[in-house]
């Protein structure tokens, strides 16, 4: 008895982890106020209870930052690594999640806001006419949400390949059910959840399956063990390539890189807004974030094998994302098509590698999430009866209905399209910088190419607001909330700020970029 | 006393008053456009008179902290070559700003509006010569897009929706498309230049011959595109078509130099073996626009996009005066930036006073109107010919001293480009004719505005631009005493023992006269 049954637990540093506890903690207290709290007050105890947990979460991560060193990074044996880059990339996480969050919360601008009551209800049945009338939307979004914030933190700290995948698991499938709960135009809605679902269910397949060969060719699944065995293993390493490439595709899925990015347009135009910013910003943190320690921490002694690869698939990825771009007429997936031809940016700083490489990378996303964010903000303002109004043909002439609106659009068109006094600008100068610094020369080129071609459909819609004139059809721009206001108002001021006085946010980046094996 | 970050601050805080100029009170705004302009003027003037010809290459130097990280700063410093076109904008912007004071009111668009991205284009293009680093030029160039873009789109009240709407959109594109290419060249060479953006600083940079061809191309077809220079110039006559006569003055007259003063700022100290190995290439450009140029403009039947062509084939004497590599070609290019300025400006704005009465850009529409508004068809005339560049106005100076500088170097360029001189002749000189000569089109007599001649306002617009194109045909001197000691500066690394001529300030004085 006694010492034989013992169970040894692994030995945890709670201060490092009460981030993603406390995160955890509050998505089961918000499945518990599902079932206590009266329908009625619901929604704003979610709302509370979601955003107070963020916040909590970020000030945790905040004071948790200046007590990290090389040797306490790493906790619950090795298997998790709050290092500095991890602890940024949780911090910007979390700060998009709440800036995300407000919209969500958004009651204004539609009766019962953007989310479905009952997504199981026949679409078009009698009670689904009937719930549209009246019912307000689920609110077991807050929790999912939590779940999954929850989950890409653990995602882009995980130092072993079975807690990332656990951790890839726990964010995504909150997100495939986001997908499914819009309000408006639920066929589509729910057309694209499944296919997220199903081709999300393909790439996790493809992660395990990496996994299983890298764990045939190292013996083990933990990074440090990995990068001794690629470094110094004796064994056949054709294992060690599949296993590298299958990971890499289940990353590059989430990533949304060509040619794994098809699910991307849809999923981006059928999820509820709110939601596909929530995604577009957080979803690319996370992706990014975890591939770049897969590829820096595991595997960085086969940077001259996959660099060449994933150079081809940034290249891919950057003019696919252009090319379609061009050719859309829904701002939806335009923006879609944008954030495609962006993954493919970020992986120009990936692959400059380094301690450049990686600030660059950081700054990036970072820009890219609040900009994008208030990009699909601003979708959700332009409307008819029918909801949101995302044709491009239905935009002709809004600049002279709402000049204000209009405006706002057309700064964040040109912070995409990287003009200066823009954060745009600044990031693409410095994963530009980064790729040339990192001999990848070539891939600079063909992002300033990709640049040239994106321009274009920014600037039609610029065109179209500013220049065309209103026709019958053109629709009106409702007055947000307080909630969506403040979301614009923060991802537009960022965007600005980053453009102007970037200087901080550069320092920070710069300090952070190590990762600890 | 801060010169230069106050003349690049005060029109753009100008744009941003006049910007929240309710839209019921037009007369406010111009007003308030006016002073803003003036008090450029002012500062510009006394910028002038604190610059010293002979002092240090780069004088009225600023420096405050921007992005410590990557070593970009927002340091202000000028040269002789940016003092003269600073010098042009903040003459010709006030008096655009008379010029257009009707034309917004046709657009059914917001009068402030128009005015304040007027003040705003000319802080961003008065930021791209003051500024001595070069990731706060790089800002400037791209910046310097939006407004423009948003005049030519919404105010060009010339040409129907469709076709301004097309000019815009190709303007900023073909504009973004250099841009781009000129942002992976800074970026290159901040990253093989040791992380910094100081001009000061990279010019004592040694690039490898490879990276500095490399770079050298970034800048230089950003360059040729904002210039333009054949075959990259098909934007500028639908822009120069599609914009406001007083936007059009600003656009070609100024903006366009932006270009050739990139070329003599970045692509020659940066990259000067660059420069030389790719000289033959941009004189062949040059001396291609020179000629091309000028014989489609013979064929325009829309006067504004004629004006734009004839802009084409000066950019190609600027390119050859350039890229000749002696003293005596880069002054007068240099020269030529500034009078081509003047003369284009005063072009366009006279056209303009034109259109506005006639309501049509067409040369066919016109015909004899030198009857009914004789004063506007002599001002008219002037502008012509100090377009083609007649001895005893200022565009002769600096096309001879281009001519003759490239002459000494290189006999065959000079003689061809000689017979753009000639072509030039023949398109201002069938302008002139078939507009203002011969007999009067019957239509004009029944349009009540052909019967008003130069009003004062007007009057004031073109006064000042006829007088200094008269005043440096004489006697261009105090203008290229500034410009000398800069040209001298900017040529030495590319200029070879052989082609430099011997004492360039007074020979070049001598052959102003």
């Amino acid at each position: 008895m006694g010492e034989d049954f013992a169970v040894n637990l692994p030995d945890l540093n709670y201060a490092a982890l009460a981030p993603m506890l406390i995160l955890f903690g509050a998505a089961c207290l918000g499945v518990l106020v599902e079932a206590f709290v009266p329908r009625a007050a619901r929604n704003a105890v979610q709302l509370v209870l979601g955003l107070v947990a963020l916040v909590a979460s970020l000030v945790a991560v905040v004071l948790r930052a200046p007590h990290v060193t090389d040797a306490n990074a790493q906790t619950a044996e090795q298997a998790i690594s709050i290092d500095q880059a991890g602890l940024f990339l949780q911090g910007a996480i979390l700060v998009l999640a709440i800036v995300s969050l407000l919209l969500f919360g958004e009651r204004t601008l539609e009766n019962g806001g953007p989310f479905v009551a009952q997504a199981a209800i026949t679409v078009g049945s009698e009670l689904d006419r009937k719930q549209a009338a009246k019912e307000s939307g689920a609110t077991e979004i807050y929790p999912l949400a939590l779940f999954a914030v929850g989950g890409m933190m653990l995602f882009v700290t995980a130092n072993n390949l079975l807690v990332m995948f656990v951790a890839l698991e726990v964010f995504s499938l909150p997100l495939y059910l986001l997908c499914a709960l819009a309000r408006r135009k639920r066929l589509l809605s729910q057309e694209a959840a499944l296919k997220y679902f199903l081709l999300g269910a393909y790439a996790s397949a493809f992660f395990l399956f990496g996994l299983a060969m890298v764990y045939g060719f190292a013996g083990a699944v933990d990074f440090r063990t990995i990068h001794e065995s690629v470094t110094g293993s004796a064994n056949s390493p054709i294992l060690l390539f599949i296993g590298l490439a299958m990971l890499s595709i289940g990353l590059l899925f989430k990533a949304a890189a060509a040619p794994f990015h098809v699910w991307t347009p849809d999923v981006y135009q059928g999820a509820p807004t709110p939601i596909t910013a929530f995604m577009a910003a957080c979803t690319k943190v996370a992706a990014f974030g975890a591939l770049a320690r897969v590829l820096y921490v595991g595997f960085d002694g086969l940077g001259w094998e996959f660099t060449p690869v994933l150079g081809v698939i940034a290249v891919l990825t950057m003019l696919i994302g252009a090319i379609l771009a061009v050719t859309q007429t829904d701002l939806k997936r335009l923006l879609a098509y944008s954030s495609i031809a962006n993954a493919g940016y970020l992986l120009i700083g990936v692959l400059g590698g380094g301690k450049e490489g990686l600030s660059s990378m950081l700054f990036y996303l970072v820009a890219y999430g609040f900009l994008v964010i208030a990009a699909f903000g601003m979708l959700t303002l332009v409307r008819d009866a029918d909801g949101e109004a995302t044709h491009l043909s239905r935009w002709a002439g809004l600049g002279k209905r709402s000049p204000l609106f209009a405006g706002v659009f057309s700064f964040l068109l040109l912070a995409f399209a990287g003009i200066p006094l823009t954060s745009g600008f600044v990031a693409k100068f410095a994963v530009f910088g980064a790729g040339i610094a990192g001999d990848q020369t070539w891939l600079v080129l063909f992002g300033v190419l990709s640049s040239i071609i994106l321009a274009f459909p920014y600037i039609r819609v610029v065109v179209l607001m500013w220049l065309n004139e209103p026709g019958e059809t053109t629709p009106s721009v409702s007055i947000p909330g307080a909630l969506t206001s403040t979301a614009l108002m923060i991802g537009v001021l960022v965007t600005l700020v980053l453009g102007v006085w970037p200087s901080p946010l550069l320092d920070l980046t710069a300090n952070v970029s190590n990762f600890i094996r | 006393m801060k010169y230069l970050s106050l003349l690049t601050l005060a029109p753009l805080v100008g744009a941003l008053t006049v910007a929240f100029v309710p839209r019921a009170k037009p007369e406010l705004a111009k007003r308030l456009a006016l002073i803003w302009s003036i008090v450029a003027l002012a500062v510009g003037v006394a910028a002038w008179i604190a610059y010293q010809p002979n002092g240090p290459r780069m004088q009225l130097q600023e420096s405050y902290t921007w992005i410590p990280a990557w070593g970009a700063k927002f340091s202000f410093a000028v040269d002789g070559i940016a003092m003269v076109m600073i010098a042009l904008i903040v003459l010709l912007v006030p008096l655009v700003i008379l010029a257009s004071w009707h034309d917004a009111e046709k657009s059914k668009r917001s009068v402030p509006a128009y005015f304040a991205l007027l003040l705003a284009l000319e802080g961003t293009m008065i930021g791209t010569f003051t500024s001595a680093d070069v990731l706060l030029f790089y800002l400037f160039f791209e910046v310097m897009l939006v407004p423009m873009y948003f005049i030519i789109g919404s105010f060009g009240t010339d040409v129907p929706a469709k076709q301004r709407q097309y000019a815009a959109v190709k303007f900023f594109l073909y504009s973004l498309v250099g841009g781009l290419l000129m942002l992976a060249a800074v970026i290159g060479m901040w990253v093989y230049g040791g992380h910094t953006f100081d001009w000061q600083t990279l010019t004592n940079v040694e690039f490898t011959t490879n990276v500095q061809r490399w770079l050298f191309l970034g800048f230089f077809i950003a360059f040729a595109i904002k210039a333009p220079f054949f075959p990259f110039h098909t934007w500028l006559p639908d822009a120069g078509g599609a914009a406001p006569a007083g936007a059009a003055a600003l656009l070609v007259g100024v903006m366009d130099k932006v270009g050739t003063f990139g070329i003599l700022r970045y692509c020659l100290p940066l990259f000067p073996e660059a420069s030389r190995w790719f000289a033959p290439w941009a004189i062949g450009l040059s001396l291609i626009g020179i000629i091309y140029a000028a014989l489609v403009a013979i064929g325009q039947k829309d006067l504004k996009r004629l004006v734009s062509y004839t802009s084409i084939a000066h950019f190609g004497f600027i390119g050859i005066g350039i890229f000749a590599f002696t003293y005596q070609a880069g002054s007068g290019a240099v020269l030529y930036m500034v009078n081509h300025g003047l003369a284009t400006g005063l072009l366009f704005l006279v056209v303009g006073m034109f259109v506005a009465r006639r309501g049509s850009t067409l040369v066919t529409d016109f015909g004899g109107a030198g009857k009914l508004l004789p004063l506007l068809a002599g001002v008219f005339f002037i502008a012509g010919m100090a377009s083609l560049a007649l001895p005893g106005l200022a565009p002769f100076v600096s096309e001879f001293l281009v001519l003759i500088g490239t002459f000494t170097v290189n006999k065959p360029v000079a003689v061809i480009a000689t017979v753009g001189i000639i072509l030039a002749a023949a398109y201002v000189l069938w302008m002139i004719q078939r507009t203002t000569q011969g007999n009067t089109n019957p239509v004009l007599h029944d349009l009540a505005p052909m019967k008003r001649d130069l009003s004062l306002r007007e009057g004031i617009v073109v006064a000042p631009l006829i007088v200094l194109l008269i005043v440096l045909g004489f006697y261009p001197k105090p203008v290229l005493d500034v410009i000398n000691p800069a040209v001298q500066a900017t040529l030495t690394d590319v200029v070879t023992p052989e082609r430099a001529d011997p004492a360039p300030a007074t020979s070049t004085v001598e052959a102003g006269k």
